[in-house]
């Protein structure tokens, strides 16, 4: 790429939403029509404070014949208003915010919209009210404890997490991982991509009225979840995948109960695509909206299944296999209009090819240990215990104090359902790490959103966000 | 299942090893040629990387000529507070080349008696929001950021909480707004 791509040219300006300019007129008083301007007292003192009256702005209805929504909608080029400059030659606005306590917002997602009737003409994300430190966190707890700390950063695919930490922490300790240890961080990881998606499926339905796709969604997502309560003994949050390898071997019985999930996801799915895929309403609010080109992805850093429906064959299982992924076969499903459609079509994809690399490790799921022999990260076994006063230490000090990982940085990457889910991670040769940073998907979507939202109509924003599928705990962690 | 014609699962193919470290050599020349007249730099290179420390004069054209060699999309910056080491401050970018599927990490140092750097938002306007949040946390300032505000954090908060030297737990709890009745 040698020139820039168009999002980005232009003059930069403060994205903070101002007045229109208008020369003459006094600071609040901008637009044709004068603001009233009442004094009020209050009660007790002799101070008058100037108060306006709220400007409701434009919302009489459009001349016939003119749709400049629809219009610039249908394009393939989305401009990315909120780095423009302000058009003052533009109706009368006003600025709305939907959110932070919005039931599509998808947790507490604030967008501050500046709309002309029904039109969005600039959005503005704001985040921030789920943020928890969680890096800070990260450097008073000890490499076996991150885990439990990374997983509640994307809680709804919370193995992801979980990988992406213990791969960086391995990498610093040069430990290797026994083939059914890795065998199972793939199986727990696509199962988690499906009950993943089946969330954004069901919220996708619900935002845009297909109401029944949301019982549907959390009925056949429960059954991954007793699955995963079977395994880890939680149903979120497992804190299963450790530096080291998992935290306990596969149940008994366990291919019974991913048999099971192989034969109803399939037939749940069937149903789904009966239900929407060919819905003319369906249709009519997907295609076409919240497009995005590969241009945008790549300048926003959009990866994962949103880059994929755009046309990007970006998918870090292929281009960096992890945990020997690449022992499966699967294919990479994408798009090629980029608009909220596609990533149905995508992520549906995504689900059935998840299913084929949980059947391929089923067939093939490896003997042997779960987590590694080297004893500086994995505790004694339990039997030694009983009959060693050496072992017992051992455990102890790697529950309390924790082991040392040598110096250094590194960044390891894994695909989760909403794309690269990075960790940087710096350790100083101690216990602790010194610096957990985590790369969060979602935070470059939301970012995002307003090249997919600009110039679209208020309910368009509702699907567009949906097909998004942020995870406001990773936004914000 | 209906049909769906817009999908077509495409296997992403992988390219010969020699041919990828054959680009990813060229593509190292091509970036440092460009930014040794500026500055100082470093290259390591391993399976998957390419690492680069850089000073601060020659950042912004090293990310330049970065995405001109085809590392175009962007995917991390953060900082990280090395306390009492010189400098003080490291920035990290990382950015990614779909084609010779290569990650640029770049690693700039930043002293901590003058925390600024320039921003890379011309170049990526995915580097608005990762700026915004280092300036949040560490306070660096990205001269040239069109809108270097807080963004994790409440606008009127003090510190910044990722330093070394901003304690855990030391601190009460900001209630934002909140006002004592008389």
């Amino acid at each position: 790429m040698s020139d820039t791509p168009n999002i980005v040219t232009g003059d930069f300006e403060a994205p903070t939403i101002e007045p229109p300019p208008d020369s003459g007129a006094a600071p609040g008083t901008a637009g044709k029509q004068r603001r009233e301007v009442h004094d009020v007292w209050i009660a007790g003192t002799e101070e008058p404070r100037v108060a306006q009256s709220t400007n409701e702005g434009a919302q009489e209805l459009l001349p016939a014949g003119q749709e400049p929504a629809a219009a610039v909608q249908r394009g393939t080029v989305v401009d990315d208003d909120y780095l423009f400059g302000y058009d003052s030659e533009q109706e009368e606005r006003q600025i709305i915010n939907m959110g932070p306590q919005h039931p599509s917002t998808h947790g507490v997602l604030r967008l501050q919209m500046e709309l002309e009737g029904e039109t969005i003409r600039r959005v503005k994300p704001i985040i921030g009210y789920l943020h928890t430190g969680m890096e800070k966190t990260a450097e008073t707890l000890t490499w076996l404890q991150g885990p439990t700390n990374v997983t509640r950063m994307d809680y709804l695919s919370p193995f992801f997490n979980e990988l992406a930490f213990s791969m960086a922490a391995e990498d610093l300790l040069g430990v290797d991982i026994p083939a059914r240890g890795q065998a199972i961080r793939i199986l727990m990881t696509e199962l988690n991509r499906i009950s993943s998606h089946l969330i954004w499926l069901s919220t996708q339905g619900m935002d845009i009225g297909a109401l029944s796709l949301m019982l549907y969604g959390w009925r056949e997502r429960e059954l991954l979840l007793a699955f995963f309560e079977k395994t880890t003994g939680l149903r979120m949050n497992h804190n299963y995948i450790r530096p080291g390898g998992v935290a306990a071997d596969l149940p008994d019985g366990w291919e019974d109960d991913v048999e099971e999930i192989l034969e109803v996801i399939p037939k749940a799915m069937e149903e789904y695509d009966e239900l929407i895929a060919a819905n003319p309403i369906f249709l009519d609010r997907t295609q076409g909206i919240g497009v995005l080109t590969i241009e945008e992805c790549k300048a926003y850093g959009v990866t994962g299944p949103i880059a994929r429906a755009s046309g990007m064959a970006v998918d870090l299982r292929k281009i960096f296999p992890y945990s020997g992924i690449e022992q499966y076969e699967f294919d990479v499903p994408v798009g090629k209009t980029g608009d909220t459609y596609d990533r149905y079509l995508v992520r549906m994809e995504e689900m059935r090819q998840s299913m084929r690399i949980v059947r391929q490790v089923l067939e093939t799921m490896p003997a042997g240990d779960y987590r590694t022999e080297d004893r500086k990260v994995t505790p004694p076994p339990r039997k030694r215990i009983d009959e060693s006063m050496e072992a017992l230490i051992h455990h102890f000090k790697i529950f309390t104090s924790g082991f040392k990982v040598p110096a250094g940085d590194v960044y390891r990457a894994v695909e989760s359902p909403r794309g690269e889910l990075g960790m940087y991670i710096v350790s100083s040769g101690g216990p602790r790490p010194w610096r957990v940073h985590a790369r969060a998907p979602s935070f470059n979507h939301v970012q995002a959103l307003p090249a997919m939202m600009t110039d679209s109509l208020v309910a368009d924003i509702i699907a567009t966000l949906a097909s998004v599928d942020p995870v406001l705990g990773d936004v914000d962690r | 299942m209906t049909d769906d014609a817009t999908i077509e699962p495409a296997q992403a193919t992988e390219p010969a090893a020699e041919d990828v470290d054959a680009a990813a050599e060229a593509l190292i020349e091509d970036v440092a040629l460009a930014a040794l007249d500026a500055a100082e730099l470093e290259v390591a290179a391993d399976g998957q990387t390419v690492t680069a420390w850089i000073d601060r004069a020659g950042y912004v054209e090293l990310m330049a000529a970065a995405r001109n060699a085809g590392f175009d999309t962007f995917v991390d910056l953060c900082a990280v507070d090395y306390f009492r080491r010189q400098p003080r401050f490291e920035v990290v970018v990382i950015v990614f080349a779909l084609e010779q599927r290569r990650r640029l990490l770049v690693k700039v140092g930043v002293p901590g008696g003058e925390p600024t750097l320039d921003s890379l938002t011309p170049l990526w306007p995915g580097a608005n929001f990762y700026e915004r949040e280092a300036y949040d946390l560490f306070g660096i300032h990205f001269s040239g950021h069109p809108d270097l505000t807080r963004i994790l954090l409440p606008d009127d908060w003090e510190g910044h909480p990722l330093r070394k030297d901003y304690a855990v737990g030391s601190v009460p709890v900001q209630f934002k707004g909140a006002h004592q009745t008389p």
